[in-house]
């Protein structure tokens, strides 16, 4: 016996037609309905207007600019790992000296993820959380100088930097007039390579090319340290380089890697591969080398030339602190300021006067000390001769068609395509 | 009255999901379709141009990493299911009453961050390392021998950090047969074998289904493994969209690249269900 009403069966089986009709729409009507709005927002969809073009600052632009700003005593520094004592030493020294606090912190890895990361809230007008920060000069830092992402320096509030900073340091070609930029700290890509399994020496780019080193060799996967690489190779000056030479340059590095001699590229993962010995020889930063990779690994400048770059100090246009940012910029240039840190970071200062601070510290120094002051101030990776600035070049600056084309050209080797 | 807001009730009640559904999915992936389909660049904007060819062109430029990204998405998802299904048979069927302390030792080491994880397989297996050192220098493996920057190193990698997502469905799943239907197969004179093939395995099949999709789609669509454990001839779709997005700021690009990579799978998920039969699967543990 059932313990159903009979009527409440037939009704679990037979549908309720009438009742859908007279009661408006179905279920499946209204999802049908947000299909079709969703539809409508494709149509207006349509683009985002350009931001470009604002690479050009006047004097009037550069007061605008900072009409009004007063010091906060409040410093937020974004930086890349390793560009300062453990000890935060020279932080400590610039709160003590000037009372501005300081946030650091070591964000940034590569250029192409940071700018990913910031572009979203500068393109809103927001800030990005820092009030400072270290970007390498190239892609990334010229679309930013073109979509009016940073602040225009006030070059009058920056005595120490236009008195103390080195004549290569000065007015660089990708950032005329120091507009939005003043130097950090600068290196050379050159190629690293471990004595352990390197019986020769290598002085030559075309040994990164050697099939003898097949499968042992690193290269870089940045598009612009590859195509410099590939077009020092071919004798080609990148900073007057045209794309058919991009294109030839392209091709040589699709033959190194093709051929199997390229084991990875790398970004400064590239570290810890040569001082184990994953791969015997690769391109490499001056500064890591210096201090980062084991005894056994060894840097040279290529003859055919090597790539100088800067890390550049820069503000946020909507930073919050802007002028204790750039407090801080000009208190890096005095030389007695600058020099703890590049005893540290091993990288080229912007400041000659800061080899002579480390040499007479060596004097006075004893033991160990004195021996790693006295490498540090004879070291060319850190105070370069004019004979070696002179083999080495910067990136091309490109434009924003030129950068679509490069990145087309050079960006797919890395990537097996 | 009363039968007006009865009549009401079930829209309003689709209304919060339906919601959350259009802002949240429908309105990024139409974004994502336009965008796909414009030109231009940060500088100088981007306009809507039907430009078909974001399409062809990253299609031909990267299609390999497409096939190679599915192929390690299968093969690590085979690797997955060998791994899983051994270890939550056993704890389903012989963890007694310590079933979760294995399932939490198990999922112990996924606490840790994806990428601490997937690097830490990079110092354990660099070639002078603590494993492959010793082995070449007593000559069990040739000079020159070396697992990071290959597929085996990137497969082994992704089969690792998606074995959670394998193994939680189908223990699931096993735990959910009733051990009288076992017995009763013993009790009619099924041997082991007999009755696991009969009567475990087709009631487990709903966890392996589950558990392939959710290891399948997100393998084949990551970008870490390739990144940190292979070498250039180990790129997948994924480095390269993500270096696209982030990298170049090449927007329309990288959307047609993750909208294809998306209809891809979105085909081979409904070719698998068809295959598989979703229904009949859900039937048969139903039985």
């Amino acid at each position: 016996m059932s313990q159903f009403d009979p009527a409440f069966l037939r009704g679990l089986t037979r549908p309720r037609l009438a009742r859908s009709s007279a009661g408006g729409p179905a279920r499946r009507d209204v999802l049908r309905l947000m299909g079709a709005a969703g539809a409508g927002l494709a149509l207006s969809a349509c683009g985002v207007k350009g931001q470009g073009g604002k690479e050009k600052v006047s004097q009037s632009d550069v007061e605008k600019y900072w009409a009004g700003k007063a010091k906060n005593g409040r410093l937020n520094w974004a930086n890349w790992p390793g560009y300062m004592q453990d000890d935060r030493e020279t932080i400590k020294a610039f709160e003590k000296e000037t009372g501005v606090k300081v946030t650091y912190k070591e964000v940034i890895q590569e250029m192409g993820p940071w700018f990913g990361k910031i572009q979203a809230p500068l393109a809103a007008g927001q800030s990005i959380g820092f009030d400072l920060m270290v970007m390498t000069n190239g892609i990334q830092l010229e679309q930013c100088r073109q979509l009016g992402y940073l602040a225009p320096l006030d070059l009058s509030k920056l005595p120490n930097f236009q008195a103390n900073a080195g004549p290569s340091f000065k007015n660089p070609s990708y950032d005329p007039g120091n507009a939005f930029t003043v130097p950090y700290e600068s290196g050379v890509t050159g190629i690293a390579y471990n004595t352990k399994y390197v019986k020769e020496e290598i002085t030559s780019i075309a040994q990164l090319f050697d099939p003898k080193y097949k499968g042992k060799v690193g290269m870089m996967g940045d598009s612009q340290e590859l195509g410099n690489f590939g077009m020092f190779l071919l004798g080609i000056d990148p900073e007057k380089s045209t794309k058919a030479d991009w294109e030839k340059a392209a091709a040589k590095l699709r033959e190194q890697r093709d051929k199997g001699i390229v084991r990875k590229y790398y970004s400064q993962d590239y570290v810890d591969a040569v001082s184990k010995g994953d791969v015997w020889m690769t391109m490499a930063w001056s500064g890591d080398v210096y201090s980062l990779t084991s005894p056994d690994v060894k840097f040279v400048v290529p003859r055919e030339g090597g790539t100088i770059w800067t890390d550049n100090l820069c503000v946020p246009k909507t930073a919050e602190n802007p002028v204790d940012a750039l407090t801080l910029m000009d208190w890096l240039f005095v030389p007695e300021n600058n020099a703890p840190l590049t005893e540290f970071i091993n990288y080229m200062p912007p400041i000659p006067a800061t080899q002579k601070l480390i040499a007479r510290k060596a004097e006075q120094a004893g033991g160990a000390d004195k021996k790693d002051l006295t490498r540090l101030s004879t070291s060319p990776l850190i105070f370069p001769s004019q004979a070696d600035l002179a083999r080495l070049r910067h990136y091309r600056r490109l434009t924003q068609a030129e950068e679509t084309e490069y990145q087309k050209i050079f960006e797919p080797i890395s990537k097996g395509s | 009255m009363a039968g007006v807001r009865g009549r009401l009730a079930p829209y309003l009640m689709i209304l919060p999901g339906g919601l959350w559904l259009a802002a949240f999915f429908l309105v990024p992936i139409v974004l994502m379709v336009s965008l796909s389909l414009q030109t231009g660049n940060l500088i100088d904007g981007f306009q809507q141009t039907l430009h078909w060819r974001n399409y062809t062109d990253g299609l031909s430029t990267y299609g390999d990493k497409f096939v190679r990204s599915l192929w390690y998405g299968l093969v690590a998802t085979v690797a997955c299911i060998v791994i899983a299904y051994p270890a939550a048979y056993w704890i389903a069927f012989r963890g007694g009453r310590a079933k979760s302390t294995y399932l939490f030792l198990l999922l112990l080491p996924y606490f840790v961050s994806f990428i601490l994880r997937t690097v830490s397989w990079k110092l354990v297996l660099t070639d002078n390392g603590p494993i492959l050192g010793p082995l070449r220098d007593h000559g069990v493996l040739p000079e020159g021998f070396h697992v990071l920057d290959t597929g085996v190193a990137v497969v082994s990698g992704l089969a690792y950090n998606f074995l959670p997502f394998m193994v939680l469905p189908i223990y699931v799943a096993l735990e959910r047969i009733d051990p009288r239907v076992v017995e009763a197969a013993y009790d009619l004179y099924a041997s082991r074998a007999q009755a696991f093939l009969r009567v475990i395995l087709p009631l487990s099949l709903p966890g392996v289904f589950a558990g392939v999709i959710m290891t399948f789609v997100p393998v084949s669509s990551d970008y870490v493994n390739a990144e940190v454990l292979g070498g250039p001839q180990n790129t997948m779709i994924g480095n390269v969209i993500q270096t696209e997005y982030f990298n170049n700021s090449a927007y329309p690009t990288a959307s047609a690249l993750s909208f294809a990579l998306m209809a891809i799978l979105l085909v081979g998920i409904f070719a698998y269900a068809r295959t598989l039969g979703t229904q009949d699967v859900l039937e048969a543990a139903g039985r």
